[in-house]
């Protein structure tokens, strides 16, 4: 059984269809790189499992709980689902701990002493339990993801997205990211990643996704889509002829 | 509650009403321009002028934006007088709005200036313009294009705040709605009406001050 | 008639500024919290409700503070209550600042990055959370210079409720000046009694100002 389904899915923004009628199954474990060239609504879809965008048709379920928009179904869906953001968007006012831990006490409501507990663990996870009092201002851009993808964990999502994660990022810095995110599918973590980084794609992914124009234009194993891509679109996005 | 409403009165007193209407709108237009041309002066001389007249104009500002429109009325119609100089009711009340805005537009237009980058004086300089030419053509019109919409709030403000002009018994819109509410004894209809005009006023008054903006500076902002 | 000295002028007049003081003091409390609540309409209420507190804010910054004090000295007197001025200034002054600080606090919140409301979205976080556990912390810190910018405001506002009856330092200024027939000292004094109160005010909240601006650019 698939443990995210989206079906059909469509999205618009004033007369703008951004999403015309988007479907696919992700199955547990899988890590999935979503590819496309810039406004094929890649970052909308990932925004719409999240349910930070409502959708206009279609479903989205994710581990058998449908999306609806109304309080109670985010807060569930987002529980299940995890975030990271292209700009680590950590809170400012917060050390690197006290982002970890601020969720996991307002929103699961567990006691600091053991919110504390788990954020040591998450930022360990991610090479940095040295950093727990840092504030994010005194962390570079490739731990400050780090600990946004510490903190994304803290809540045990069952899946995470990411959104160009280390678009932002110096070069040097973005092996440390990918690291991490590679230690996540190892360890089995479903993963759906809009990526710029085609070897990482390549090597990590289970499946790609090309989507062009609001639609999955192609799917299939990365062997099979980078070195067998069957559409114009495609080959011309990969820069082969 | 048992009280019933009654805005019978209003036809009877809508001369009146007109009357005060129209001193209000006389008031802010002369306040206006005089009170922005004072802001711009000493903008000026804040930003460029001799030395000596800096700390006049720093003190100047400060003492109005820190004390209330009501006492700079008093102090200019019954303080003035000891020192042999009388002005009417009217006179007064001008006098002290073009004042009170003149301090509160220095310091928005002054924030515009400050904005200006430093290469535009010099540029202007590099092409032989004097101080005063480079602030009149290079600097001013960017500045107060930047400010417009601060200095339009303010405006807008100081209109608002010409109600206490009624105070010294200068006939505005809020002088006739005192007489007309010691004749109908109806001071709660009375005042709402009054409050309705003056948010008419406002609303107009800002749309006017847009438009204005919209003329003197027709082409977009270049920062 | 009884001669007054310089003296006896500026006695009279400190003792009536205790009451501007106490009015500023409780306008500014009162019109913080019933402007915070307006802020929470404001920017994350119902659609009706947004309305209602935009419509409330537009109002109250579009008409003179003058005519919402008469309207509710004579308001309230409808209601059969013997309304006495300070009870009409403190709730016409409150209802006033709280339009004011409202949406001066907006302008605040809205200038924290929109990120900010996604990633604690993303997190599980409901409206109220996210404001008070990560919006407000970082709104307040901007807020501080113009809240304190704006009591100058309040302080001066005070001075319209003599208009109504209210006894306070303009108040007494108009009393002594009837006494003693020197408007010049007396509203001379008034104003520097005024400018004592709000200067330090004024100063404090530029200084605010660029400390925090100062603190930005360390960044
Ligand atoms: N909030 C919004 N309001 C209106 N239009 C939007 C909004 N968000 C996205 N769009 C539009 O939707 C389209 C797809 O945007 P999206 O951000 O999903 O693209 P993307 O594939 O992530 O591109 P990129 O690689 O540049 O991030 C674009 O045309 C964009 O202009
Ligand atoms: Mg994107």
């Amino acid at each position: 059984m698939s443990l995210i389904a989206i079906t059909e899915v469509k999205k618009r923004f004033g007369d703008n269809e951004v999403l015309k009628g988007i479907s696919i199954d992700i199955a547990p474990g899988e890590v999935v790189a979503i590819i496309g060239k810039s406004g094929s609504g890649k970052s909308t879809l990932l925004r719409c499992i999240n349910g930070l965008e409502t959708i206009d048709e279609g479903s989205i379920v994710v581990a058998g709980a449908q999306f609806l928009p109304d309080e109670v179904h985010l807060k569930a869906l987002r529980l299940k689902v995890g975030m990271i953001f292209q700009q680590f968007n950590l809170f400012p006012h917060l050390t690197a701990g006290g982002n970890v831990m601020l969720s996991q006490m307002v929103v699961k409501k567990t006691p600091k002493k053991d919110a504390e507990a788990v954020a040591r663990k998450m930022l360990d996870r991610v090479g940095l339990a040295h950093k727990f009092d840092a504030l994010p201002d005194e962390l570079s851009g490739g731990q400050q993801q780090r600990v946004a993808i510490a903190r994304a964990l803290a809540m045990q999502p069952i899946a995470l997205l990411c959104d160009e994660i280390t678009s932002a990022l110096d070069p040097e810095l973005v092996a440390e990211v990918l690291a991490v995110v590679k230690e996540l599918a190892a360890e089995g973590m479903t993963l759906v990643m809009v990526t710029h980084e085609m070897r990482f794609a390549r090597d990590v992914c289970s499946r790609v996704v090309f989507m062009h124009q609001g639609r999955v234009h192609e799917i299939g194993a990365p062997e099979e889509v980078f070195s067998n891509p069957r559409t114009p679109e495609l080959r011309q996005f990969l820069g082969v002829q | 509650m048992t009280y019933q409403f009654d805005f019978g009165w209003l036809i009877d007193s809508l001369p009146v009403l007109l009357k005060g209407i129209r001193i209000t709108v006389q008031l802010i237009l002369i306040g206006a321009v005089f009170g922005v041309a004072l802001g711009i002066a000493c903008a000026w001389v804040r930003a460029l002028g001799p030395k000596w007249l800096k700390p006049v104009v720093a003190t100047y500002v400060e003492l109005i934006r820190n004390t209330p429109f009501l006492i700079q009325l008093f102090f200019i119609f019954f303080g003035l007088p000891s020192l042999g100089i009388r002005m009417s009711e009217l006179t007064a009340a001008n006098l002290a709005m073009i004042v009170n805005l003149g301090a509160y537009s220095c310091e928005i237009i002054r924030a515009g200036i400050q904005a200006t980058p430093r290469g535009q004086f010099e540029a202007g300089a590099s092409l032989a313009m004097t101080p005063f030419q480079t602030f009149w053509h290079v600097v001013l019109v960017p500045a107060l294009q930047r400010i417009w919409p601060a200095l339009s709030s303010q405006i807008v403000i100081v209109m608002l705040g010409s109600a206490v002009v009624s105070q010294i018994a200068a006939e505005d819109l809020t002088f006739a709605a005192n007489f007309i509410q010691s004749r109908n004894f109806r001071a709660f209809e009375t005042y709402f009406v009054s409050t309705l005009i003056y948010l008419a006023l406002a609303i107009l008054l800002r749309q006017l001050l847009a438009g204005l903006g919209w003329m003197l500076f027709p082409r977009k902002a270049s920062r | 008639m009884t001669e007054f000295s310089f003296w006896d002028i500026l006695r009279n007049l400190l003792l009536a500024a205790r009451w501007t003081v106490v009015l500023s003091l409780v306008s500014f409390t009162g019109g913080g919290i019933v402007g915070a609540a307006l802020l929470f309409l404001r920017i994350g209420g119902r659609r009706g409700m947004q309305f209602l507190s935009r419509g409330y804010i537009q109002l109250f910054q579009g008409t003179p503070l003058l005519m919402q004090l008469f309207l509710a000295f004579f308001g309230l007197g409808l209601f059969g209550i013997d309304v006495p001025a300070w009870l009409a200034a403190c709730v016409a002054l409150i209802l006033w600042t709280a339009a004011f600080l409202a949406e001066i606090w907006r302008g605040c919140v809205e200038s924290i990055a929109k990120g900010q409301w996604e990633a604690s979205a993303s997190l599980g976080m409901g409206y109220l959370q996210q404001m008070r556990y990560v919006i407000l912390p970082q709104a307040l810190k901007v807020a501080v210079p113009p809240t304190v910018g704006f009591s100058v405001q309040v302080v001066k506002g005070t001075a319209l409720t003599s208009i109504i009856g209210f006894v306070e330092l303009s108040k007494a200024g108009s009393i002594v000046t009837n006494a003693t027939f020197q408007p010049f000292t007396v509203y001379g004094l008034v104003a520097l009694i005024y400018f004592a109160l709000c200067w330090p005010l004024s100063k404090s909240s530029q200084l605010l100002e660029r400390k925090l601006n100062v603190a930005h650019r360390n960044h």
